[in-house]
Protein backbone atom coordinates (compact mmCIF):
# COMPACT_ATOMS: atom_id res chain seq x y z
CA UNK A 1 0.00 0.00 0.00
CA UNK A 2 2.58 2.83 -1.01
CA UNK A 3 -0.53 4.74 -2.03
CA UNK A 4 -1.23 6.08 1.29
CA UNK A 5 0.09 9.37 0.87
CA UNK A 6 -2.25 10.37 -1.86
CA UNK A 7 -5.37 9.80 0.96
CA UNK A 8 -3.67 12.28 3.31
CA UNK A 9 -2.40 14.65 1.02
CA UNK A 10 -6.30 14.76 -0.33
CA UNK A 11 -7.12 14.94 3.03
CA UNK A 12 -4.95 18.27 4.03
CA UNK A 13 -5.77 19.70 0.53
CA UNK A 14 -9.79 18.89 1.28
CA UNK A 15 -9.37 20.67 5.15
CA UNK A 16 -7.12 23.54 3.53
CA UNK A 17 -10.23 23.98 0.68
CA UNK A 18 -12.69 23.85 3.64
CA UNK A 19 -10.94 26.08 5.78
CA UNK A 20 -10.46 29.06 3.28
CA UNK A 21 -14.27 28.82 2.77
CA UNK A 22 -13.48 28.04 -1.03
CA UNK A 23 -15.81 25.06 -1.39
CA UNK A 24 -18.36 27.77 -0.81
CA UNK A 25 -19.36 28.86 -3.97
CA UNK A 26 -21.08 32.27 -3.59
CA UNK A 27 -17.39 33.05 -1.73
CA UNK A 28 -15.49 31.83 -4.88
CA UNK A 29 -18.05 34.31 -6.63
CA UNK A 30 -17.52 37.19 -4.50
CA UNK A 31 -13.95 36.81 -5.38
CA UNK A 32 -14.78 37.08 -9.64
CA UNK A 33 -17.06 39.78 -8.54
CA UNK A 34 -14.61 42.21 -9.09
CA UNK A 35 -17.49 45.45 -9.70
CA UNK A 36 -19.84 43.86 -6.81
CA UNK A 37 -19.37 43.46 -3.18
CA UNK A 38 -15.59 42.15 -3.57
CA UNK A 39 -14.16 39.43 -1.47
CA UNK A 40 -10.30 39.15 -1.72
CA UNK A 41 -10.25 35.81 0.37
CA UNK A 42 -9.33 33.37 -2.48
CA UNK A 43 -6.45 36.06 -3.32
CA UNK A 44 -5.00 34.72 -0.28
CA UNK A 45 -5.72 31.45 -0.54
CA UNK A 46 -3.83 31.67 -3.70
CA UNK A 47 -1.11 33.85 -2.15
CA UNK A 48 -0.90 31.21 0.57
CA UNK A 49 -0.53 27.91 -1.10
CA UNK A 50 1.89 29.47 -4.09
CA UNK A 51 4.48 30.78 -0.86
CA UNK A 52 4.39 26.88 -0.61
CA UNK A 53 4.73 25.82 -3.82
CA UNK A 54 7.58 28.50 -5.41
CA UNK A 55 9.51 27.66 -2.40
CA UNK A 56 9.62 24.32 -2.27
CA UNK A 57 8.63 23.43 -5.90
CA UNK A 58 12.39 23.70 -6.50
CA UNK A 59 13.99 21.87 -3.40
CA UNK A 60 11.41 19.08 -3.89
CA UNK A 61 12.52 18.29 -7.72
CA UNK A 62 16.07 18.33 -7.53
CA UNK A 63 15.84 15.42 -5.80
CA UNK A 64 17.14 12.25 -7.41
CA UNK A 65 13.55 10.54 -7.06
CA UNK A 66 10.41 11.28 -4.78
CA UNK A 67 10.38 9.25 -1.50
CA UNK A 68 7.83 6.19 -2.22
CA UNK A 69 7.64 6.13 -6.25
CA UNK A 70 10.48 5.57 -8.90
CA UNK A 71 10.60 8.89 -10.79
CA UNK A 72 8.64 12.39 -10.68
CA UNK A 73 6.12 12.72 -13.48
CA UNK A 74 5.81 16.47 -14.21
CA UNK A 75 4.17 17.86 -17.37
CA UNK A 76 6.60 18.69 -20.23
CA UNK A 77 4.38 20.19 -22.07
CA UNK A 78 5.25 24.03 -22.59
CA UNK A 79 3.38 24.95 -25.61
CA UNK A 80 0.96 27.61 -25.61
CA UNK A 81 -1.20 27.10 -28.25
CA UNK A 82 -5.31 27.56 -28.99
CA UNK A 83 -6.52 24.35 -27.09
CA UNK A 84 -4.73 25.88 -23.44
CA UNK A 85 -6.03 29.17 -24.64
CA UNK A 86 -9.79 28.47 -25.33
CA UNK A 87 -9.92 25.41 -22.96
CA UNK A 88 -8.87 27.94 -20.04
CA UNK A 89 -11.50 30.54 -21.40
CA UNK A 90 -14.15 27.78 -21.67
CA UNK A 91 -13.04 26.27 -17.86
CA UNK A 92 -12.92 29.94 -16.60
CA UNK A 93 -16.43 30.67 -18.03
CA UNK A 94 -18.26 27.38 -16.00
CA UNK A 95 -16.02 28.61 -12.94
CA UNK A 96 -17.80 32.15 -13.38
CA UNK A 97 -21.30 31.01 -14.14
CA UNK A 98 -21.13 28.62 -10.81
CA UNK A 99 -18.52 29.46 -8.28
CA UNK A 100 -17.29 25.64 -8.67
CA UNK A 101 -13.28 25.15 -10.07
CA UNK A 102 -12.76 20.61 -9.73
CA UNK A 103 -11.35 20.69 -6.59
CA UNK A 104 -13.81 22.83 -4.33
CA UNK A 105 -16.38 20.64 -6.62
CA UNK A 106 -15.68 17.42 -5.33
CA UNK A 107 -14.78 18.69 -1.95
CA UNK A 108 -18.55 19.62 -1.29
CA UNK A 109 -19.67 16.83 -2.04
CA UNK A 110 -19.19 16.28 1.40
CA UNK A 111 -22.49 18.51 1.92
CA UNK A 112 -24.49 16.06 0.10
CA UNK A 113 -26.42 18.92 -2.02
CA UNK A 114 -28.18 17.66 -4.90
CA UNK A 115 -26.48 20.23 -7.17
CA UNK A 116 -23.31 19.57 -6.16
CA UNK A 117 -23.77 15.72 -7.45
CA UNK A 118 -25.18 17.55 -10.33
CA UNK A 119 -22.38 20.02 -11.34
CA UNK A 120 -19.79 16.90 -10.72
CA UNK A 121 -21.16 14.21 -13.13
CA UNK A 122 -21.59 17.19 -15.45
CA UNK A 123 -18.05 17.96 -15.58
CA UNK A 124 -17.24 14.60 -16.18
CA UNK A 125 -19.21 14.25 -19.08
CA UNK A 126 -17.53 17.55 -19.86
CA UNK A 127 -14.14 16.27 -19.85
CA UNK A 128 -15.48 12.48 -21.69
CA UNK A 129 -17.05 15.45 -24.22
CA UNK A 130 -13.69 16.90 -24.52
CA UNK A 131 -11.60 13.91 -24.88
CA UNK A 132 -14.13 12.91 -27.84
CA UNK A 133 -14.16 16.28 -29.45
CA UNK A 134 -10.19 16.21 -29.61
CA UNK A 135 -10.45 12.79 -31.66
CA UNK A 136 -12.77 14.19 -33.95
CA UNK A 137 -10.16 17.60 -34.57
CA UNK A 138 -7.41 15.81 -35.14
CA UNK A 139 -8.46 13.84 -37.19
CA UNK A 140 -9.80 16.63 -39.18
CA UNK A 141 -6.19 18.18 -39.21
CA UNK A 142 -4.48 15.36 -40.32
CA UNK B 1 -7.53 38.81 12.01
CA UNK B 2 -9.92 35.66 12.07
CA UNK B 3 -10.65 36.83 8.34
CA UNK B 4 -7.28 36.44 7.31
CA UNK B 5 -6.22 33.80 8.80
CA UNK B 6 -8.40 31.15 7.65
CA UNK B 7 -7.78 31.40 3.77
CA UNK B 8 -4.25 31.93 4.55
CA UNK B 9 -4.00 28.91 6.57
CA UNK B 10 -6.38 26.96 3.94
CA UNK B 11 -4.02 28.15 1.44
CA UNK B 12 -1.15 26.99 2.80
CA UNK B 13 -2.52 23.74 3.71
CA UNK B 14 -3.27 23.49 -0.26
CA UNK B 15 0.62 24.10 -0.96
CA UNK B 16 1.64 21.75 1.90
CA UNK B 17 -0.77 18.92 0.60
CA UNK B 18 0.49 19.83 -3.10
CA UNK B 19 3.96 19.11 -1.95
CA UNK B 20 3.79 16.31 -0.09
CA UNK B 21 1.86 14.75 -3.25
CA UNK B 22 4.69 15.58 -5.12
CA UNK B 23 7.23 14.45 -2.54
CA UNK B 24 6.06 11.07 -1.83
CA UNK B 25 4.57 9.90 -5.22
CA UNK B 26 6.29 12.68 -7.50
CA UNK B 27 2.68 13.47 -9.13
CA UNK B 28 1.47 16.67 -9.30
CA UNK B 29 -1.49 17.66 -7.58
CA UNK B 30 -3.82 18.97 -10.35
CA UNK B 31 -7.64 18.01 -9.65
CA UNK B 32 -9.20 18.13 -12.63
CA UNK B 33 -6.98 15.60 -14.02
CA UNK B 34 -6.88 13.50 -10.79
CA UNK B 35 -10.33 13.34 -11.18
CA UNK B 36 -10.28 12.37 -15.18
CA UNK B 37 -7.54 9.93 -14.63
CA UNK B 38 -9.55 8.22 -11.41
CA UNK B 39 -12.57 6.95 -14.10
CA UNK B 40 -10.53 6.71 -17.26
CA UNK B 41 -6.79 5.35 -15.77
CA UNK B 42 -4.36 4.66 -15.98
CA UNK B 43 -2.91 4.33 -12.05
CA UNK B 44 -6.79 4.91 -10.85
CA UNK B 45 -5.62 3.74 -7.08
CA UNK B 46 -3.49 6.91 -5.88
CA UNK B 47 -5.82 9.21 -7.77
CA UNK B 48 -8.92 7.66 -5.82
CA UNK B 49 -7.30 7.46 -2.51
CA UNK B 50 -6.94 11.08 -3.11
CA UNK B 51 -10.28 12.42 -3.84
CA UNK B 52 -11.67 10.20 -0.59
CA UNK B 53 -8.89 12.51 0.74
CA UNK B 54 -10.20 15.68 -0.88
CA UNK B 55 -13.54 14.88 0.69
CA UNK B 56 -13.20 13.46 4.29
CA UNK B 57 -10.72 16.22 4.55
CA UNK B 58 -13.75 18.85 4.01
CA UNK B 59 -16.02 16.81 6.00
CA UNK B 60 -13.28 16.48 8.68
CA UNK B 61 -12.73 20.00 8.85
CA UNK B 62 -16.74 21.12 9.25
CA UNK B 63 -16.81 18.69 12.04
CA UNK B 64 -13.74 19.17 14.41
CA UNK B 65 -13.43 22.93 13.61
CA UNK B 66 -16.65 23.57 13.87
CA UNK B 67 -16.95 25.42 11.22
CA UNK B 68 -20.54 25.64 9.96
CA UNK B 69 -21.30 24.36 6.38
CA UNK B 70 -21.88 26.62 3.39
CA UNK B 71 -25.62 26.78 2.70
CA UNK B 72 -26.92 24.79 -0.57
CA UNK B 73 -26.74 26.56 -3.43
CA UNK B 74 -29.91 27.87 -5.20
CA UNK B 75 -29.49 28.70 -8.32
CA UNK B 76 -31.51 26.70 -11.27
CA UNK B 77 -30.31 22.94 -11.61
CA UNK B 78 -30.00 23.55 -15.23
CA UNK B 79 -27.36 26.20 -14.45
CA UNK B 80 -25.31 23.50 -12.59
CA UNK B 81 -25.53 21.04 -15.89
CA UNK B 82 -23.62 24.09 -17.60
CA UNK B 83 -21.11 25.23 -15.48
CA UNK B 84 -20.08 21.38 -14.59
CA UNK B 85 -19.69 20.97 -18.52
CA UNK B 86 -18.04 23.92 -19.25
CA UNK B 87 -15.59 23.19 -16.11
CA UNK B 88 -14.96 20.07 -17.24
CA UNK B 89 -14.57 20.08 -21.04
CA UNK B 90 -12.28 23.32 -20.42
CA UNK B 91 -10.18 21.61 -17.54
CA UNK B 92 -9.37 18.72 -19.87
CA UNK B 93 -8.79 20.56 -23.16
CA UNK B 94 -6.57 22.77 -21.21
CA UNK B 95 -4.86 20.54 -19.58
CA UNK B 96 -5.36 21.66 -15.93
CA UNK B 97 -7.69 23.97 -13.50
CA UNK B 98 -7.36 26.25 -10.30
CA UNK B 99 -4.77 23.76 -8.78
CA UNK B 100 -2.95 22.15 -11.43
CA UNK B 101 -2.01 25.29 -13.11
CA UNK B 102 -2.87 28.12 -10.82
CA UNK B 103 -0.68 26.40 -7.67
CA UNK B 104 1.30 23.50 -8.70
CA UNK B 105 1.98 24.79 -12.35
CA UNK B 106 2.61 28.73 -11.24
CA UNK B 107 4.87 27.06 -8.55
CA UNK B 108 7.31 25.43 -10.65
CA UNK B 109 7.19 28.40 -12.91
CA UNK B 110 5.53 26.93 -15.53
CA UNK B 111 4.85 29.68 -18.20
CA UNK B 112 2.46 27.81 -19.91
CA UNK B 113 0.54 27.33 -16.33
CA UNK B 114 0.64 31.07 -15.97
CA UNK B 115 -0.98 32.11 -19.22
CA UNK B 116 -4.22 29.43 -18.80
CA UNK B 117 -4.67 30.65 -15.26
CA UNK B 118 -4.30 34.05 -16.34
CA UNK B 119 -6.77 33.07 -18.88
CA UNK B 120 -9.42 31.43 -16.42
CA UNK B 121 -9.06 33.77 -14.20
CA UNK B 122 -10.07 36.38 -16.60
CA UNK B 123 -13.08 34.19 -18.16
CA UNK B 124 -14.28 34.14 -14.88
CA UNK B 125 -14.43 37.67 -13.97
CA UNK B 126 -15.90 38.69 -17.19
CA UNK B 127 -18.36 35.87 -16.74
CA UNK B 128 -19.43 37.18 -13.30
CA UNK B 129 -19.50 40.75 -14.38
CA UNK B 130 -21.75 39.71 -17.32
CA UNK B 131 -24.07 37.36 -15.19
CA UNK B 132 -24.38 40.16 -12.25
CA UNK B 133 -24.27 43.48 -13.78
CA UNK B 134 -25.41 43.11 -17.09
CA UNK B 135 -27.69 40.75 -16.87
CA UNK B 136 -28.93 41.16 -13.65
CA UNK B 137 -28.42 37.66 -12.18
CA UNK B 138 -29.02 34.37 -11.76
CA UNK B 139 -30.34 33.63 -8.76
Amino acid sequence: MRQWPALLTGLIFGAGLALSGMTNHEKVLGFLDLFGAWDPDLAFVMGGALVVTLGATPWISGWARPLLADAFRLPANQTIDRKLLLGGAIFGMGWGLWGYCPGPAIAALAYGYESTVVFCIAMITGMWLAGKTDLIVSRFER
Amino acid sequence: MDTLFSPIAGGILIGLASMGLLATLGRVAGISGIAWGALAGPDRDWRLLFLVGLVSGTALVHTVLDKPIPSAPNAPLLLAVIAGLMVGFGTRMGSGCTSGHGVCGIGRLSVRSLVATLTFMTAGLVTVFVVRHMLGGVS
